[in-house]
């Protein structure tokens, strides 16, 4: 089966997102694919390139982008989620004057539009909340 | 709730308003699916049913509120608006307290109200 994750929990003040990984990497272990990724609420914390957690933790962001690099997973972020909670990529920054990025490929800012079409195009779309 | 199809998508709303970005981010995922051409059906539980009570305004924290919200959704045609009748009640609200025209519904029936619908957001 194809799945797709919706991640609304932020990386390590919540279980969501470490739950969500253990099930990507279980579903593909298992044989199915894994196509896309959704990030949405606090989700979006997700998909910043600046997390840097002390090195005996698991690094989230890297094992998302790991997934992308070796099962071609997509990586999705809600636009209007991350913009205001500071998760923006380079033309974001570009665009609101500022001098810094979160958001870097493989990692999408996408509109809230492309959730719908995920759910429609996957088998499956399983959720993950704090 | 005859004209349920596999266009049809249900969102449930079990956080309370103001106190988190629960319901406004929730809302908004139906009113995308509104915009989409879906059928965008809503299911308040549990604390989800304050977020219709009448009165609200905008508060001292300077958050959007989401009763203007509740208010466009019959423009998007959302006119589906499940309520959890037991949660009304321990909550001590009734249906009329709350801003919009609500169905009641019971715990017995959520099985069948998830079943019914193809496309499933929770929040």
């Amino acid at each position: 089966m194809n799945y797709a994750l919706l991640v609304q929990g932020a990386p390590y003040s919540q279980q969501a997102a470490h739950s969500a990984l253990r099930f990507a990497h279980a579903l593909i272990a298992r044989g199915h694919t894994l196509g896309t990724i959704f990030f949405y609420h606090d989700g979006v914390y997700n998909a910043s390139r600046l997390a840097t957690p002390p090195q005996d933790e698991p690094h989230l962001v890297e094992a998302w982008r790991r997934l992308h690099e070796d099962h071609g997973t997509s990586l999705l972020v809600c636009i209007a989620a991350a913009l205001r909670r500071g998760i923006i990529d380079e033309r974001e920054a570009r665009r609101h004057g500022k001098a810094g990025y979160a958001v870097e490929s493989p990692f999408e800012l996408t509109g809230l539009g492309q959730l719908l079409d995920v759910h429609s195009n996957h088998d499956r779309l399983v959720t993950f909340s704090p | 709730m005859s004209d349920t199809t596999d266009n049809s998508m249900l969102v449930v709303l079990r956080h309370a308003p103001h106190g988190s970005s629960w319901l406004r981010e929730g809302l908004d995922v139906a009113l995308v699916g509104a915009a989409l051409g879906k059928k965008v059906h809503l299911l308040f539980l549990g604390d989800g049913v304050l977020a219709l009570a009448t009165g609200q305004q905008h508060g001292p924290l300077g958050q959007k509120g989401t009763h203007p919200t509740l208010d466009m959704l019959e423009m998007y045609d959302i006119d589906m608006i499940l309520v959890d009748g037991k949660a009304l009640t321990q909550r001590g609200l009734t249906a009329d307290d709350l801003q919009l025209p609500v169905s009641l519904i019971d715990d017995a029936t959520l099985p069948e109200i998830f079943a019914r619908h193809s496309s499933i957001y929770n929040f």
